[in-house]
């Protein structure tokens, strides 16, 4: 085992420049520089990097797990989250390692001094290292894509949930999209939320932008509504399509809902309920300020 | 045993609650509570909940017990200042709190009990429906 | 039944004041696994339901508490149990308003819809075992 490391570690330092440039020349002939996400000079960049730590690594250790790969995994983990965050696909990744293979090969192959059961035995302890730093690779990628996945996920939920205030005393919810249970859940918990920091009286959650509700998001509503009651504050809901409002009858609507056709009506009502009314300016310069009135 | 303290505001009753409550600190409030209505005529009673991280069955059964109670007795209740956490929850466990009035705060709350000492023809009824 | 998890703390149940304790208790290791405030406060009210049946039900028993971490999960499980007479009808003890007390009969039912994880394993006259886990 230590011979043939001591191989695979002598053709390296000794043909590293070789080795490289075929490398990177297997590499831009698979379109690895292509797209405009990496150009070759960073590219030469993570290879020379890759190989220099490989070349004191094998000078070490032959064992791809150790601790004295440590920093090669390190480096490909940097590489490969790199890539994933930029949007590269797994294959796209895995051949920046996996390109090496040809190149060694073709370097271990070149050493004259070999004898055949030496050739065999670099050759094979060259895979196995490189088919595991290949796994280690995908093995990242994967993580950070779910990680990727993850984060884009809260993002849309919490972007997707803005509570704005209509006037004081007054919160509108206007939602737009398909409502799944996790998102209504997360449109819940920042509507009551912004009641109690804005102190609001009603709660206006306007669902003209919802094409369909199920029976659980439905629900999800429902509790939504009942949770500002617990709080002291009244929700409106308004803009309620035809099946909507059949599924929200299906489900029995014992609680007190109070729901108006437009979110206008729905903000008229709550200005009236806080003995507030809209009048229309008697100026006619003060008429483009009629709507604050 | 320890108990949680009533203070009289004008014809109100205020009880805030800042322990998290055993079982039997909460039957004993509803006991002094419906005394001290009773010694001093009160026309309504305000709880804050806002330092209560959690309100499982009992306390929300507790509750509802002392809204009817002070109704019988001609005072309403108001339970103020319940976070939004424990109000999902509560909603998720399945108590609603009908009989109960609620509002954001505790000032919030006195307004509410004024307005119906303001028209006190008017019944339980002309809540907001 | 398993033995407990290594990682695991076992509390006792035998006053309506060890109820408030594991409140407190279930609060801090629901934090600790990083729960946000609102699954915080739905595994503490289940746990506060169940922690008084195990008690008004169980004649007392017992309450031991794991992390769960399984790459992606992670959140706590909440283990009650107790050598009272069992739940000989579990479907019917778990609907919304049934109880063998004075309670509202929500205390199970409501502690499931609390829960991402619910399972009850009980024998009559040898007792009840409950496991409950929220996580994000």
């Amino acid at each position: 085992m230590a011979r043939a490391n001591t191989l695979l570690s002598q053709t390296v330092s000794d043909n590293e420049a070789v080795i490289l440039d075929e490398w990177m020349q297997r590499l831009r002939q698979a379109g690895a520089d292509q797209g405009g996400r990496i150009n070759a000079a960073e590219l030469q960049t993570q290879g020379r990097d890759f190989l220099s730590i490989l070349k004191r690594t094998l000078g070490e250790s032959s064992d791809v797990t150790g601790a004295a790969f440590e920093p090669l995994r390190e480096l490909l983990a940097d590489i490969s989250r790199s890539r994933a965050i930029q949007g590269y696909s797994p294959r796209e990744t895995a051949l920046f390692v996996f390109s090496l293979k040809q190149a060694l090969f073709a370097a271990v192959a070149r050493r004259k001094d070999f004898s055949a059961e030496q050739l065999a035995q670099a050759t094979w302890e060259a895979s196995t290292m490189l088919d595991e730093l290949g796994l280690h690779t995908m093995d990242v990628y994967q993580r950070s894509r779910e990680e990727v996945i993850v984060r884009q996920q809260r993002e849309i939920a919490e972007l997707s949930t803005p509570v704005v205030k209509l006037w004081d005393g007054i919160l509108a919810l206007p939602l737009i999209g398909t409502l799944d249970s996790e998102r209504t859940q997360v449109v819940m918990e920042n509507l009551l939320q912004s009641i109690v920091d804005s102190g609001a009286d009603f709660a206006i959650i306007d669902i003209t932008g919802v094409p369909t509700v199920d029976t659980l998001t439905a629900q999800h509503l429902l509790k939504t509504i009942a949770a500002a009651r617990l709080m002291g504050a009244d929700c409106i809901i308004s803009g309620i399509r035809p099946q909507i409002a059949q599924t929200m009858v299906h489900l029995g609507v014992e609680l007190n809902v109070i729901s108006k056709a437009t979110l206008a009506d729905a903000f008229a009502l709550a200005l009236k309920r806080l003995n507030k009314t809209v009048v229309t300016a008697k100026t006619p310069q003060a008429a483009d300020s009629k709507a604050a009135g | 045993m320890d108990r949680i303290p009533i203070l009289k505001l004008g014809r109100a009753l205020l009880v805030t609650i800042q322990v998290d409550m055993h079982d039997r600190l909460a039957t004993a409030l509803e006991d002094d509570l419906t005394n001290q209505i009773v010694k001093h005529g009160a026309h309504g009673v305000l709880i804050d909940i806002s330092a209560l991280e959690i309100v499982d069955s009992f306390i929300g059964r507790t509750l509802d017990t002392i809204a009817a109670v002070s109704r019988v007795l001609d005072a309403e209740t108001v339970v103020v200042g319940m976070r939004p956490a424990v109000a999902i929850t509560l909603v998720e466990l399945g108590l609603s709190l009908a009989g109960v009035k609620t509002a954001l705060n505790v000032e919030r709350g006195m307004a509410l009990l004024r307005q119906r000492d303001d028209q006190p023809e008017q019944e339980d009824g002309a809540s907001a429906g | 039944m398993a033995p407990a998890p290594a990682d695991s703390t076992v509390l006792q149940i035998r006053s309506s004041d060890d109820v408030v304790l594991i409140r407190q208790q279930v609060r801090a290791r629901a934090a600790e696994a990083g729960l946000g405030l609102v699954d915080q406060t739905k595994i503490i009210t289940a746990a506060s339901e169940l922690a008084r049946n195990t008690l008004d039900y169980g004649g007392g028993g017992t309450m031991a508490m794991t992390m769960v971490n399984d790459g992606l999960r992670r959140g706590i499980r909440l283990v009650f149990d107790d050598k009272g007479p069992g739940i000989a009808d579990i479907q019917q003890a778990l609907r919304d308003g049934y109880t063998t007390g004075n309670g509202l009969g929500l205390g199970l039912g409501g502690a499931k819809r609390l829960c991402n994880e619910f399972a009850i394993e009980s024998t009559v006259g040898v007792g009840t075992r409950i496991t409950i886990a929220r996580w994000k």
